[in-house]
């Protein structure tokens, strides 16, 4: 079976790549991109470390095919700073040591940051329901939920 | 294996009568899982997400709702006319997954990959839903309930597929809901699942019901003895309890790690009172009646 050639916008760039029509957006990103921010924890939907944006909505890239990204507008943590300006979620994370090893943390950031995108003004059940599909094995959630929180209020300004 | 995104239901079903091993994707939650697991390993991904028809919801002349097939939980959440209308519907819908599922998840999606606890099925069910199948000879309207033949098997023809789901227009004084059970409180299978739909005549009787039960039988039960012990009733406590006798009685259930049988068959009467008194407070909500 011959590879497809697919055409996508990666955080706003023109983006082409050979994939298996099989292979799933996340290993094209990983093994073909070399775009390594996105993580795979599970490979099965349940963990969240592999969340991506695509057309604005968050989506786990171990469940979307590579040939999906045809036309499609793809947003990976590699694209959520602005040069050496990080997002206020990202800053967040880092003064509320909402970290440990950081494999979860490209997922809880692009899944914080839609939410923000959303409801800059989130209660915090809203904060946990929003992130129950974003797992962590090591900080535990309240440093997570707090940075969120923290990260709401910078961008509300 | 090939992966085709076609952009008419024409050439959906070209596709799908061209190869035998071909296999509709909408959002790829319950299948990709199944090919990387290796438990299914398809020849041919017909996805259709990018045929228009099948990306839209919109209400129809007689004031049903048609959701096309392609639609992600999360918009179906969105959608403040239909989740006003059917929010029982909506809100099982919407407790597939996490917020990452629900950008792909779509309701069709869980009643074709016909799992015995699929939570969109009971809430389609009782809100009396028709999916509309594509197939080579036309389309056709097949009540929801029909579609499951078995766990992981429907009853659709091997070059059909599922064009929308059809929600039949809201009748006055009326109200669903769905509940389930789970051992935790979010991202879990459903041990139970209840889907209640009443609507009330003018003296304050029920005059229509329909209850379906989840994860209690090989596939989504159409409960019309419970229903029927609810109709003509104002609701007091001799009509509630024949309701969950009859629901009961058509348990079929099996021993898992999430619960036993007879956990299963007492959850649903529990399950189902909770799910009556929400369908009506929703009911008399909207003509101020309490
Ligand atoms: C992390 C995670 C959590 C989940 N949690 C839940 C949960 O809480 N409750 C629950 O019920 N489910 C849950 N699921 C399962 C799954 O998300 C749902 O069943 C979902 O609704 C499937 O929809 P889909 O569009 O992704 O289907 P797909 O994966 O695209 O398809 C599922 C099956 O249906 C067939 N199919 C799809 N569309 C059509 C069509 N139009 N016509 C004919 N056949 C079709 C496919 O060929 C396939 O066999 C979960 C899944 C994951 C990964
Ligand atoms: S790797 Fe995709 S959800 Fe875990
Ligand atoms: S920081 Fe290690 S998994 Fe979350």
């Amino acid at each position: 079976m011959s590879k497809m050639h697919i055409t996508t916008s990666i955080n706003g760039d023109t983006t082409e790549f050979l994939a298996e029509a099989d292979q799933t957006l996340l290993s094209a990103l990983r093994d073909n991109l070399r775009l390594t921010g996105t993580k795979e924890g599970c490979g099965s939907g349940d963990c969240g470390a592999c969340s991506v944006r695509v057309d604005g909505r968050v989506v786990c890239s171990c469940l979307m095919l590579a040939p999906e990204a045809q036309d499609r507008a793809i947003e990976t943590i590699e694209g959520m700073a602005d040069g050496d300006n990080l997002h206020p979620v990202q800053r967040r994370f880092l003064e509320e040591a909402a970290l440990q090893c950081g494999f979860c943390t490209p997922g809880f950031l692009i899944a914080a940051r839609d939410l923000l995108d959303r409801n800059p003004n989130p209660t915090e059940t809203e904060i946990r329901f929003w992130l129950a599909g974003n797992l962590c094995r090591c900080t535990g959630y309240d440093k997570i939920v707090r940075a969120v929180q923290k990260a709401a209020e910078d961008v509300r300004g | 294996m090939q992966y085709s995104a076609p952009e008419t239901i024409e050439s959906a079903l070209k596709l799908l009568e061209s190869d035998d091993d071909a296999r509709v994707m909408a959002g790829g939650t319950d299948l990709i899982v199944q090919m990387t697991s290796g438990m299914r390993s398809p020849s041919h991904v017909v996805d259709i997400k990018r045929i228009p028809e099948l990306c839209g919801v919109v209400q129809t002349a007689d004031g049903g709702w048609k959701i096309g097939a392609a639609v992600p939980g999360a918009e179906l959440n969105e959608h403040v006319e239909l989740k006003r209308d059917w929010p029982g519907f909506v809100e099982a819908t919407d407790l597939i997954g996490s917020m990452q599922v629900q950008g792909r998840a779509t309701p069709v999606g869980n009643l074709c990959n016909a799992s015995p606890a699929g939570d969109a099925v009971p809430g389609m069910v009782a809100a009396g839903a028709t999916v509309t199948v594509a197939g080579s000879n036309g389309f056709r309207d097949v009540a929801a309930h029909d579609v499951p033949a078995a766990p992981g098997r429907t009853n659709l023809e091997k070059n059909e597929f599922v064009i929308a789901v059809n929600l039949p227009p809201k009748p006055p004084n009326s109200g669903d809901a769905y509940l389930r059970f789970i051992p935790r409180t979010e991202m879990d299978i459903a041990v139970v699942g209840t889907g209640v739909f009443l609507a009330f005549g003018e003296s304050g009787h029920v005059r229509e019901a329909r209850i379906a039960l989840g994860a209690i039988a090989p596939t989504v039960v159409f409960c019309t003895e419970a229903a029927d012990a609810l109709i003509g009733s104002r609701l007091e406590e001799e009509a509630i309890e024949a309701a969950v006798l009859a629901a009961r009685n058509a348990c079929n259930p099996i021993d898992d790690k999430r619960g036993t049988a007879e956990f299963r068959v007492h959850t649903v009467g529990v399950l189902i009172k909770r799910s009556i008194a929400i369908a009506t407070q929703r009911a008399k909500r909207q003509v101020g009646m309490d």
